[in-house]
């Protein structure tokens, strides 16, 4: 395990460090010391390695991460994992606004809650969030899967597209266009293997499906060949 | 874009090194905020018979010696004075109606940034770090203090348009965020609420709005509420009463805030790394202030 303490080194080093790993290097395990909720740790990272941040992060941390697995060992600032391409990223505290925001791949699991718009304009991400979420949470969502195991605030899934919105607790009010969905077997199938990822032992029938309506749409499907 | 913070503190060893947090906390809030910075700090309560003024002024080879004798001779005697840069702090023996009038007759070049028992606010343009050198804030000892970063976004950038604003006796606002609805609002103040405004800045609407609800019998946390309607925008405020702070955001909550809490402190900023200067913050509480919900402490509280 490589010790990157952040009193010392600036996090602009740190992250070129990152940046410059190739696919043989050898360094492998990276713990981030004294974070001290400086922002942009861990930005853009394309190996697959693992990173441990002991603290609370600041701002847009583990974003764009493609590949890496990335734990932080506290709290998030805004836009966790923002923009996530793949790999993993295990927050274990509470995260700000927009965790996972537009996220296009990956897993992001939250230990605790997070504030307003978790999962904003995501697009192929996959979000569990082990407490509660904040309001318009999957705002303008538009693909992948957001898991909520507690309770969400006010407006979820306002002018939703096609992601898929799986809530245990109660749901505040729902948001422009997002409606309540039957889970169908394979939605099931799909819920019980994000919550084994993310090393929950919950039923997968305690929990509502959410979705669009597809009544916003400027795009209707059956017109599709007059366009 | 602006940072606030603000620090409570919970026992006197913390008192005495309020300055140098609150410093800290300001000077790791610049990115935030460059253009200009300022504190409102609460220490030495002056007597209850006494009001405690704040002025600035723009000439830096204003007499102040001088004012306060003639402050001295013309309306009240025993007048402390202790100057810090372009401000000056005075502790006078009369109300504050009487003082507030002869300084407009005799010295309407003078700003007033402060008024009350404990209160002084200090703020002027440049960069936070020249900011705390300037005023000697880190040595400053006291309760609590809240203070503010500013980039701005809607008026110019002057000591007057900085914050802290004072919205009364021992009250004072500081925003991250922008009102649109400013200039509507402050025609309403100015015309029916008899409110006086210093510059075009919505922020100091907000201080005025308070101020107003306030005049007209509200509660702190009543006005703060009422606001909720009449405000129309963006905003985190952090408002300093003579007991503690108070904190709320708007309905949407687009503009940061983080709220942290030990045995020894509570803090207030719009971003953890503030907070994290401070000592035991690696184990305190951390949390988001939700939306359009009224947070305040206090020793009274």
């Amino acid at each position: 395990m490589i010790e990157i303490d952040l009193r010392e080194t600036p996090v602009r080093a740190l992250n070129q460090r990152l940046h410059d790993l190739r696919p043989d290097s050898n360094e492998r395990a990276f713990r981030v010391l004294h974070p001290m909720g400086a922002h942009a740790i861990a930005v853009g990272v394309t190996q697959p390695v693992e990173i441990e941040v002991d603290g609370h992060a600041g701002f847009y941390c583990a974003g764009m991460n493609q590949a890496a697995r990335v734990t932080i060992h506290g709290h998030a600032g805004p836009g966790v994992a923002e923009n996530m391409m793949s790999g993993r990223v295990h927050v274990r505290g509470n995260c700000s606004q927009g965790a996972g925001a537009s996220g296009r791949g990956g897993l992001l699991v939250i230990d605790g809650d997070t504030s307003s718009r978790c999962g904003i304009s995501m697009k192929g991400i996959s979000i569990v969030v082990k407490g509660s979420v904040g309001h318009m949470s999957a705002f303008m969502a538009q693909t992948g899967t957001l898991v909520v195991c507690g309770d969400c605030g006010r407006d979820l899934g306002d002018s939703i597209y096609e992601a898929k919105l799986f809530v245990r607790g109660k749901v505040e009010s729902l948001g422009a266009d997002c409606v309540e969905k039957p889970m169908r077997p394979n939605h099931v199938e799909k819920l019980a293997r994000l919550l084994a990822e993310a090393g929950l032992d919950l039923d997968p029938l305690e929990f509502r499906r959410y979705g669009s309506a597809r009544r916003l749409y400027n795009f209707h499907v059956d017109h599709a060949a007059s366009y | 874009m602006c940072g606030i913070v603000g620090l409570f503190t919970k026992n006197p060893s913390h008192e005495a090194r309020l300055g140098e947090l609150i410093s800290a906390m300001l000077v790791e809030m610049t990115g935030r905020g460059p253009d200009s910075a300022g504190i409102a700090v609460y220490r030495n309560p002056a007597p209850d018979d006494a009001v405690k003024l704040v002025l600035f002024s723009h000439d830096d080879d204003f007499n102040w010696q001088h004012l306060a004798k003639e402050l001295d001779a013309e309306l009240a005697d025993k007048v402390s004075l202790e100057v810090r840069a372009s401000h000056a702090i005075l502790v006078v023996h009369e109300s504050f109606e009487q003082i507030r009038r002869w300084l407009r007759e005799r010295h309407p070049e003078l700003r007033l940034m402060s008024a009350g028992h404990a209160i002084e606010i200090f703020k002027e343009k440049g960069l936070p770090e020249e900011v705390v050198r300037r005023f000697h804030l880190q040595d400053v000892q006291g309760s609590h203090a809240i203070g503010h970063t500013r980039m701005a976004t809607e008026s110019a950038v002057t000591t007057e348009h900085s914050h802290p604003f004072s919205t009364g006796m021992d009250l004072c606002l500081v925003h991250n965020g922008s009102l649109s609805n400013h200039n509507r609002l402050r025609q309403v103040l100015r015309r029916d609420g008899g409110i006086e405004f210093q510059t075009d800045n919505d922020s100091e609407v907000a201080a005025g709005y308070l101020t107003w609800r306030m005049s007209q019998g509200a509660s702190l946390r009543e006005a703060l509420e009422a606001g909720l309607k009449d405000l129309d925008g963006f905003y985190t405020f952090c408002v300093g009463t003579r007991d503690g702070f108070a904190v709320l955001r708007d309905p949407i909550a687009c503009k940061h805030a983080v709220l942290a809490e030990t045995d020894d402190w509570v803090a207030m900023a719009t971003e953890y790394r503030a907070i994290a200067r401070l000592p035991g913050a690696e184990n305190a509480k951390v949390w988001e202030p939700a939306p359009a919900q009224v947070y305040s402490w206090g020793r009274a509280a």
